[in-house]
């Protein structure tokens, strides 16, 4: 603290120059940059929704309506109400064979974002080497540079299926790397790690004394084969915080409410942070996500039959269109690539925009591996896909005549 | 979920039971159909993965095996043209030996009027839908039709005020969705 503001040489005039530097330093997320032109256009078809098209089903709405009347509008302990930690326990133990004491392994966060900062925060020594897959979700970049610690990007491509190939990550481990960011199935690009590949990474992180933050919050929207969570690998359960949530599975995102499950120490020294910064999660939020796990189920397999068809008929509509697709394994996102029709990502998404009103997000967006690729969500309803495919239809037949 | 369970009458004998009964009926088009989509063969197959072929023979089995009776689209009863009554009937009616309810209820299920027909168990026997122009309409086909009806015990007629959800579909309040950003990561 031996320089105040004003002595610092680049500083921006006026308040600005009061910002901390590694804020300053944060790039500007692309997805807003892309949001505020699509804000200022009339009647566009969004394939740039991140989030599901289904409403909350009912009974979990009614549920929070019912709190509310019941006056539950307190704070809960610092964990989250203990009988949603009991349920989340025993919905663990169903779907990911994992087993977490509900008293001092389970944390209740304002969605796996939180949840995610406070294990970065919690784990992270400034300096720390923190490794994760890219294209990835927005937030991990940044989320890492804010606990201090330094990004390592470990590029997965589409010749893999976006899967985490286990050669790479051992090449881009250097002495320093701590920890291992996992997010399958992938947002963006819908990717998912077959098991014996998950094996031999798991196998990596022991041999390099990494703990892995797991970031599952679409393992309920995983079509092909069942998922497999990579604290269930032999050695893995005392070096894995498991962060999952209710937004994508339960089409809950604007409950904010999910979890980490882990050792009682990591959850111990998370929860640290969370009661000196958020308190506790909304406790209607935590009842509403306790009528979703006791009642939900057959709400999750629902909507993903109908994400599953989406995908079905967006991927071959795109395939169909000329553009190079994947079918993602997980997730509600196509990441098709879009070379053939002449533009980068961000060109294609900008004029595909002002041409044909659809919009798509540039894969840049998501890191230097996403360029090249734009990010199609099929969480929209059938009329306004079937729309979307044709108009896309036109717009690539334009450019390769 | 077992379809076989809570099928109503009408469903029931359209067709022989023994052939509804021995044959596995959901198929993935039947669920697709019943998601409500409006989607044409092609997109069907598309979405399933599958080709046209495919879809056309899931579509025979249903109307072979009598699961699927017809398409009829959904319509909002609040904004029908003209003044469509409705009404729900409690039939009591006089069992017979050796065919039960059965030849009672599908006599009356043949009324163009009658828009469904189930057996029920508690205090009267045959629920029945009607449907008609005028409420002189359908109280004549009530005192007339059925209630003349050898084996017909009573009835008891109750019009139908107002719809509030019309098979699955809730009528003039759609949830919105209009506050969702249009690009979030």
């Amino acid at each position: 603290m031996s320089e105040t503001p004003d002595d610092r040489p680049d500083n921006p005039p006026g308040p600005g120059r009061f910002v901390a530097d590694h804020v300053i330093d944060l790039p500007r997320s692309g997805i807003r940059d892309f949001f505020e032109i699509v804000a200022k256009m009339d009647d566009v078809i969004s394939l740039g929704i991140g989030e599901p098209d289904f409403v909350t089903p009912w009974h979990i709405r009614e549920a929070a309506i019912f709190a509310l009347e019941k006056g539950k509008t307190y704070y809960t302990s610092n964990l989250g109400l203990i009988e949603l930690r009991r349920a989340i326990n025993r919905y663990v133990e169903k779907h990911f064979s994992l087993s977490y004491r509900p008293d001092d392994e389970i944390l209740v966060t304002v969605g796996v974002s939180e949840a995610l900062d406070l294990a970065l925060r919690a784990i992270v020594n400034p300096g720390d080497g923190v490794m994760f897959h890219q294209p990835c979700y927005v937030s991990y970049s940044p989320s890492i540079s804010l606990a201090h610690g330094v990004g390592i990007p470990v590029e997965t491509s589409v010749e893999d299926d976006f899967a985490l190939d286990p050669d790479r990550l051992a090449a881009a481990w250097k002495p320093g790397c701590k920890v291992l960011v996992l997010n399958m199935p992938c947002n963006p690009t819908g990717g998912v790690t077959p098991r014996d590949r998950l094996e031999r990474i798991a196998r990596f992180v022991v041999e390099k004394n990494l703990l892995v933050i797991s970031d599952e919050i679409y393992s309920e929207l995983t079509y092909d084969g069942v998922h497999c969570s990579i604290a269930t690998l032999p050695g893995m359960r005392d070096r894995t915080i498991f962060l999952h949530g209710f937004s994508k599975a339960f089409a809950m995102t604007g409950f904010r409410i999910g979890y980490a499950c882990g050792p009682q120490v990591l959850i111990e020294a998370m929860m640290k942070v969370h009661q000196y910064s958020m308190m506790c999660a909304p406790i209607l939020s935590q009842e509403a996500a306790l009528e979703a796990l006791n009642h939900g189920e057959d709400d999750v397999i629902r909507m993903k039959e109908q994400y599953l068809r989406r995908r079905n008929l967006l991927a071959r509509r795109l395939r169909e269109a000329g553009l190079g697709c994947h079918t993602p394994g997980g997730s509600f996102y196509l990441f098709p690539e879009v070379g053939s029709t002449g533009m980068d990502d961000q060109a294609f998404a900008v004029e595909l925009l002002k041409e044909e009103k659809v919009a798509v997000v540039p894969g840049r967006a998501f890191g230097p591996g996403g360029h090249g690729f734009v990010r199609c969500s099929y969480a929209t309803a059938y009329d306004r896909l079937i729309e979307a495919a044709d108009r896309i239809e036109r717009f690539v037949a334009r450019r390769n005549p | 979920m077992t379809p076989r369970s809570h099928r109503p009458l009408s469903l029931r004998l359209a067709k022989d039971r023994k052939t509804l009964n021995n044959r596995p009926v959901m198929n993935d088009v039947l669920k697709l159909l019943l998601s409500g989509e409006p989607l044409d063969r092609d997109q069907m197959a598309q979405v399933l993965g599958v080709d046209q072929v495919a879809i056309e023979a899931q579509l025979e089995e249903l109307r072979e095996s009598g699961v699927l009776l017809g398409w009829r689209p959904v319509l909002n009863p609040e904004a029908e043209e003209d003044a469509i009554v409705r009404a729900v009937i409690e039939v009591r009616i006089t069992p017979e030996r050796g065919g039960g309810f059965d030849r009672l209820a599908v006599r009356i299920g043949k009324f163009d009027e009658v828009e469904s027909c189930y057996l029920m168990s508690g205090g009267y026997d045959l629920l029945v839908f009607v449907k008609g122009t005028s409420l002189q309409k359908v109280a004549g086909f009530v005192s007339e039709r059925l209630s003349t009806i050898e084996g017909v015990i009573s009835t008891a007629t109750h019009f139908v005020l107002r719809a509030y959800k019309e098979q699955g579909y809730l009528i003039n309040h759609p949830e919105s969705d209009g506050g969702r950003l249009p690009v979030t990561p």
